[in-house]
């Protein structure tokens, strides 16, 4: 039904997403053989290099728990540091619509530079270009960003190294920015703050604590359930999840519950996935002791049943399987 | 049969099936409202949406759902003023706001979002607003669940839906208890109340003794919502309707009454009259929603009818028996 034209379903992160990055990539990536994950990995003159560029079109740009600028930042930020890499510089293109109030951008620039000092990177360079009313929501942002990895850290983005028996953990709880966003546009009432947050320093010192990690990933759009499909998807295992495992607030259950989303498919913006293997108990440690990663729970275990699926436990003990979602179910939240 | 959508979902989401023992298995009827929908109101509301100056307001299930030829989520995409909202007091309050523009809600739904459509007309008449109109596809529940049975559906008892039976109460009911010797439970949507609700049908037909038994107790009274039946009364009338895969069932459907004619989006924008053809080639979303057959049985289910590319009604809402399956069944595990 929506094969010939965009549709917001193409920027939802779910199934049409991935539709449109594999035309991208069938047209870009003819001719190199570079792995596509969150960010390019790859052996340039600086070292081993990780790459990413992302786009911000959050409506509202002030939500709370954060705004478009760290929102920016963070994204940007976390997409290096989950394939591995210490971030180090970032770019930032500022398309701005007419009539904006300057106090407004300056505002929004100061917090992309508070969030850029406590994530230890710098932004170097950038653009700025001015539309008519009309040709954009007030303001969309674009960071690019550069980092450096270890050698032994070069698989990490790819999961060529997951195997059977490997533990699935996750810093805390699930959904929260996306009922945020949700909810300052509908104008709901209540306390659910967006997780919006720069991981780069929770997951540096995870990697330092011993080389367990096989994969990262921070589950943004398409939630906890599109990294774990695709995860299944890509090395061929299958995952089991816990439901009662899964950390989510009780008032991000309960308004899940009466808009009927799913929290497994709601966007996070301050949440890592990592799958480690034998020494897992001391990562989970390393996260617990960050002040990002309080809530850090074990969620899953890599199973060499049922490949390609992700199977979740219920809190009742019965069983079902987790997909991907097919299309959107919050318009642009991040 | 769980009749109600909701408890669909909530079936699977809790992985119910997965725990019953292999004698019990549970039927999903025809309780929600985007699959019983004609694909002709998709194009009566597309057909509204055309006309200048209007703004279309709806409920986001329904966006995805095709029409003949294209559905309201692709026009949306070209460039119509077609907006999400999450209440028909939200496309109330667009109207309101944009008085220059003539405001059209799709009203879907049962007993459950009929009494607020009511107060929906009721309000605007009040504040004498002149640019608000519902094109209503509403439906009551108790006449399609007596056609079922009517139609030969092989069940043993219902579970009832829990939220219409929070504005109806539970005696809409009684007649199929004592007509049709069929059990019936009213049920909440939580693992537990749905756990229950089944061991209390199970023991009733162990005992043969069908009954009328109202599980969702701290929700459901005897009498139901008085007011917002009343409200649902006042503005609207029962007609006969057509119930997707299911045919016309008399005395089904909600239509407004004469004296609410100016706020009747098919008395003022007047789409054609059409006549119900078949469902898309292959498709057994009738089976289905009657409980003859599951999606398993379909032969489009998750290669052709995906909720990407949806052929079937089922297939579009989150609340329909093929999404529910294809999200949480696809294959047992």
């Amino acid at each position: 039904m929506s094969s010939n034209i965009i549709t917001l379903d193409h920027g939802s992160g779910g199934k049409l997403t991935m539709d449109l990055i594999k035309m991208f990539t069938s047209n870009f990536g003819k001719n190199n053989s570079i792995e596509m994950t969150d960010s390019a990995v790859f052996d340039s003159e600086l070292g081993i290099t990780a790459f990413t560029t992302d786009s911000y079109v959050v409506n509202p740009i002030y939500f709370p728990g954060g705004d478009i600028g760290k929102l920016a930042v963070c994204g940007t930020v976390n997409d290096l540091a989950v394939s591995g890499a210490i971030p180090k510089y970032l770019s930032c293109a500022f398309i701005l619509e007419e009539g904006l109030s300057i106090d407004e951008l300056e505002s929004i620039v100061k917090s992309m530079s508070k969030t850029a000092d406590s994530a230890g990177v710098s932004i170097i360079t950038g653009d700025t270009k001015v539309v008519e009313k009309g040709a954009c929501d007030r303001m969309f942002i674009n960071t690019a960003g550069v980092g450096f990895l270890q050698k032994k850290h070069k698989l990490i983005g790819s999961g060529a190294n997951v195997k059977p028996g490997d533990k699935i953990l996750i810093n805390g709880n699930i959904g929260d920015h996306g009922l945020a966003v949700l909810s300052i546009r509908n104008s709901f009432t209540n306390d659910i703050k967006s997780d919006c947050a720069p991981l780069n320093n929770l997951i540096k010192n995870c990697l330092a604590v011993n080389d367990s990690i096989h994969f990262m990933r921070d589950a943004t759009r398409g939630g906890l359930a599109a990294v774990l499909t695709e995860l299944s998807e890509k090395v061929n295992f299958g995952i089991s999840i816990n439901e009662k495992n899964i950390p989510l607030a009780e008032s991000t259950r309960g308004l899940c519950e009466f808009l009927g989303f799913d929290p497994l498919h709601l966007a996070n913006e301050g949440k890592v996935i990592i799958v480690a293997g034998d020494g897992w108990k001391e990562i989970l440690k390393t996260m617990e002791s960050h002040p990002l990663g309080k809530e850090s729970r074990v969620i899953g275990t890599i199973v060499d049943r049922y490949p390609g699926r992700v199977v979740l436990e219920t809190e009742i003990g019965g069983s079902r399987i987790i997909d991907i979602p097919a299309g959107m179910q919050l318009p642009r939240i991040c | 049969m769980e009749v109600c959508g909701g408890h669909t979902t909530s079936i699977h989401k809790f992985g119910i099936p997965s725990l019953l023992p292999d004698n019990i298995k549970l039927l999903s009827g025809p309780g929600c409202p985007v699959c019983v929908t004609s694909r002709y109101f998709i194009d009566d509301a597309l057909e509204c949406s055309r006309t200048e100056n209007i703004i279309l307001t709806t409920l986001g299930d329904l966006i995805r759902v095709p029409g003949t030829e294209t559905s309201l989520y692709k026009e949306k995409s070209a460039g119509r003023d077609i907006r999400i909202v999450y209440s028909v007091l939200d496309a109330l309050q667009i109207a309101k706001d944009n008085k220059d523009k003539k405001i059209v809600f799709p009203g879907i739904g049962f007993e459950t979002t009929a009494p607020l459509s009511a107060a929906a007309i009721h309000q605007a008449q009040e504040t004498g607003l002149d640019n608000f109109y519902i094109l209503s596809a509403h439906k009551i529940m108790p006449p399609v669940m007596k056609a079922l049975i009517t139609e030969g559906v092989k069940i043993n008892g219902y579970i009832c839906p829990g939220h219409v039976s929070v504005i109806t109460g539970t005696e809409i009911y009684k007649s199929i208890v004592e007509d049709y010797k069929l059990g019936c439970v009213v049920s909440g949507f939580e693992a537990l109340d749905i756990l229950q609700s089944i061991y209390m049908l199970v023991n009733q037909i162990e005992k043969n003794q069908p009954a009328l038994e109202n599980q969702y107790t701290r929700a459901v009274k005897k009498k139901g919502n008085k007011k917002a039946l009343a409200m649902m009364n006042k503005v609207f009338e029962t007609s006969d309707d057509w119930w997707r895969g299911i045919g016309t069932i008399p005395g089904s459907g909600l239509s407004l009454k004469s004296e609410f004619k100016s706020f009747d989006a098919r008395q003022i924008f007047n789409p054609v009259e059409r006549t119900e053809s078949e469902e898309e080639k292959g498709c057994i979303c009738g089976e289905i929603l009657k409980g003859f057959k599951t999606p398993a049985d379909c032969p489009l289910f998750s290669h052709l009818c995906t909720p990407v590319n949806p052929v079937g009604a089922c297939m579009v809402s989150g609340e329909g028996s093929c999404a529910t399956w294809y999200k949480y069944k696809r294959e047992a595990v």
